[in-house]
């Protein structure tokens, strides 16, 4: 079977084969309907095969639809349009770990299908049995009190996943900003002439009712920068779920996360399935409780992301100790320009459940005097006076007043 | 005078040539695929590297008109697509009223028609003749929001308006579409998927010479291949905003107007505002970074 573009156009053939890379590169991760295939038919006929460049440029302009996707399809083009044979069997040996399904994915898809069929607690890893506290099947309502106050990491295994299943109800309400947009409001200060020409026609007196409109409001994208270094580790795990509820439930969240260096986890945590988001934010995250470079992250962050993310008021959510590898180095600069890019930065904290807390840290004396507010995070009952403060409207401190204070 | 459209890739090539955009074969082919498959271009890079440039230059090589519509947050349809001239149909009902028209329906179908249609960029540019369909250029999609993207969906498939009041604004034929993005915010894959994607990246050194000859045609020979290959060296410093191919025009022709030929230090210095826009960046490179980068494309230039 030759199967080389380059040779005699036989149509059937080279339909058939664009028809495979375009799965191929829908497994890999792109999104590639059958529209596209149709059109990358048309598009080959209309440019032509006799040269390579053209070909791939072709491509390029009907599958991709964003420029991360390049370096995907650029490995893919190299392959499949060489050998398409070698390039399945590649897929099958390389792929699966990085994007799409995995096998282990289903697994645990198939656990959890049993766990809730016969109603059996899943024994997790680093549980221990001499702590396991029983608890009904139903919580009581003190028994969520308790839950609430206990902090993340001296919770055992059967209360985190209770807290996982608390977590995932919580919602964040961060309050509204006004938009240019106008819809009806009975009380607006507008007259749109529009619908008031509309209604004239409808009724029949000759008294015309004003339709009014009021500028819409609307949440505020929000960007969480979340650390998952070492220090921060049994907290982190949590509060993924948390970003997980929150990502689903509401448009225009980003979540990165940082130790060492910063992910994009967005993507990842997008899928419905909390279990699965987790495995796949697993897989993205290649420095799981290492050391911290906040400084550094940061400046990532300013440089890649934050001309992309932090568009259209964003509110920024910083998650971290504050524990600095790099002893604050470089940290001022880019908590200032983060500052200058968003609306305003709200900075949790989990070291703040101890009442003797000072800003000591130089990582933390860099970053408080950028931060609108300055809260704890160890338990839930701390996440959930947060989505209370949230709601309410915030005051910005202006920056040569907060570098006074501090 | 609507020229052809070209019907090879080498022939947009030229085409993009004639009208001084130099540009690369990989655009050649998606403008080439946009005009032949008529489809919208959606263009994306970072700003200053000639996205905007190429509507205006396939308008003005194919003897189109540009219509361009900016987009900024809150866009809406008023704006955007069409408005109905509500002054002129209050005085129509005022008129139709005193001459004694009674019936309803009739009274609105008098002040629905296209009479009172004010037209916005989207309506315009669905109104050109075969052969003489306009370039329907939209700026900076990234600026505006979700709503206003979802209702480009209907435009952009199918190129029609749908007018509850009096019904569906149809093109004879479709308008040549080009939309850039600077990234400040992701674009819905729905609206991607309509779409041709290309990313335009900063030119090579070459490139980028060719068009400072072209677009600074007073600037010596050698003032050019300094000035290119020291952007292009400063291209591969970390800063947070790197010069795009208008910073280097403009480069150029702020040298030019200094009576420069050649780069020294001191110039680079005072000029440097041109070509970096933010303050730590300016601070960054000027002084010594600077005197390096001038030395090192002044020896490369002259090899």
């Amino acid at each position: 079977m030759l199967l080389v573009p380059e040779s005699t156009p036989g149509h059937g053939k080279l339909a058939e084969n664009v028809m495979h890379f375009a799965r191929i590169l829908r497994g890999a991760g792109l999104r590639v309907g059958p529209d596209r295939v149709i059109d990358c038919m048309k598009a080959i006929e209309l440019a032509g095969t006799a040269r390579r460049d053209d070909f791939y440029w072709t491509m390029s302009a009907i599958f991709l639809s964003r420029e991360e996707q390049r370096p995907i399809f650029d490995q893919a083009f190299q392959i499949f349009w060489r050998d398409p044979k070698l390039l399945e069997k590649m897929m099958q040996a390389l792929l699966p770990a990085t994007y799409g399904k995995t096998g282990r994915e289903e697994q645990e898809q198939s656990q959890r299908l049993t766990d809730a069929l016969f109603n059996k607690k899943r024994d997790e890893p680093e549980q221990q049995p001499e702590q396991k506290i029983d608890l009904d099947a139903k919580l009581t309502f003190s028994s969520r009190e308790v839950l609430q106050r206990m902090d993340f990491d001296t919770m055992t295994a059967a209360e985190l996943a209770e807290a996982k299943k608390m977590l995932a109800q919580l919602r964040l309400p961060l309050p509204e900003v006004r938009t240019r947009r106008q819809a009806p409001d009975a009380r607006g200060a507008r007259v749109d002439l529009r619908a008031t020409l509309r209604a004239s026609l409808r009724g029949g007196s000759a008294m015309i009712p004003l339709v009014r409109t009021a500028p819409k409001t609307l949440h505020p994208p929000l960007v969480v920068l979340c650390d998952i270094s070492g220090s921060m580790n049994p907290y982190a795990r949590m509060f993924l779920h948390f970003l997980h509820a929150i990502t689903n439930d509401r448009d225009r969240v980003s979540v990165f996360v940082f130790g060492t260096r910063l992910t994009n986890v967005t993507r990842q945590l997008k899928h419905r399935d909390v279990d699965v988001a987790m495995t796949r934010v697993a897989d993205a995250i290649k420095d799981w409780s290492g050391g911290t470079r906040i400084g550094t992250c940061l400046h990532d962050f300013n440089f890649k992301w934050g001309r992309r993310v932090l568009g259209q008021n964003a509110c920024l959510l910083l998650v971290t100790d504050g524990l600095d590898r790099e002893a604050g180095e470089g940290l001022a600069e880019e908590m200032e320009r983060l500052r200058m890019a968003c609306r305003y930065i709200i900075w949790m904290n989990p070291l703040l459940r101890y009442d003797k807390f000072e800003a000591k840290p130089a990582g933390v004396r860099a970053m408080l005097p950028y931060v609108d507010r300055f809260l704890p995070v160890h338990n839930l009952k701390s996440l959930i006076d947060l989505g209370r403060m949230m709601g309410e409207p915030a005051r910005r401190t202006t920056l040569s007043r907060a570098k006074r204070t501090h | 005078m609507a020229a052809k459209l070209p019907t090879t890739i080498d022939e947009t090539l030229k085409l993009l040539t004639s009208a001084d955009y130099v540009a690369d074969r990989s655009l050649a082919t998606s403008v080439f695929l946009a005009l032949a498959m008529k489809r919208p271009l959606f263009l994306e890079g970072e700003a200053g590297v000639g996205k905007t440039e190429i509507a205006k230059v396939m308008a003005a090589s194919l003897g189109r008109e540009l219509i361009r519509l900016q987009c900024y947050e809150g866009l809406d349809i008023a704006q955007a697509a069409y408005e109905w001239n509500y002054s002129r149909q209050m005085i129509e009902i005022r008129l139709a009223e005193a001459a004694g028209e009674k019936s309803k329906d009739k009274l609105a179908a008098d002040i629905f028609s296209e009479r009172f249609l004010i037209k916005r960029p989207l309506a315009r540019a669905l109104e050109g003749a075969p052969g003489k369909a306009p370039v329907l250029l939209i700026d900076e999609l990234d600026r505006t929001d979700e709503p206003f993207e979802a209702y480009l969906l209907e435009v952009l498939s199918d190129f029609q308006i749908t007018i509850p009041e009096t019904g569906t604004l149809k093109a004879a034929e479709p308008p040549i579409v080009v939309i850039t993005s600077n990234r400040t915010r992701e674009i819905h894959d729905a609206v991607k998927r309509r779409c041709l994607y290309h990313w335009v990246d900063y030119p090579d050194a070459a490139r980028e010479l060719d068009i400072l000859r072209r677009k600074a045609p007073k600037a010596a020979e050698n003032l050019s291949r300094e000035i290119v290959t020291f952007v292009q060296r400063l291209r591969t410093v970390d800063l947070f905003k790197l010069p795009g191919v208008a910073e280097t025009i403009d480069w150029a022709n702020a040298l030019v107007a200094l009576d420069k030929i050649a780069l020294d230090p001191q110039t680079v210095n005072d000029t440097l505002g041109v070509l970096l826009k933010y303050q730590d960046d300016i601070e960054r490179i000027a002084g010594q970074e600077a005197e390096r980068l001038t030395a090192e494309a002044k020896a490369a230039a002259a090899a």
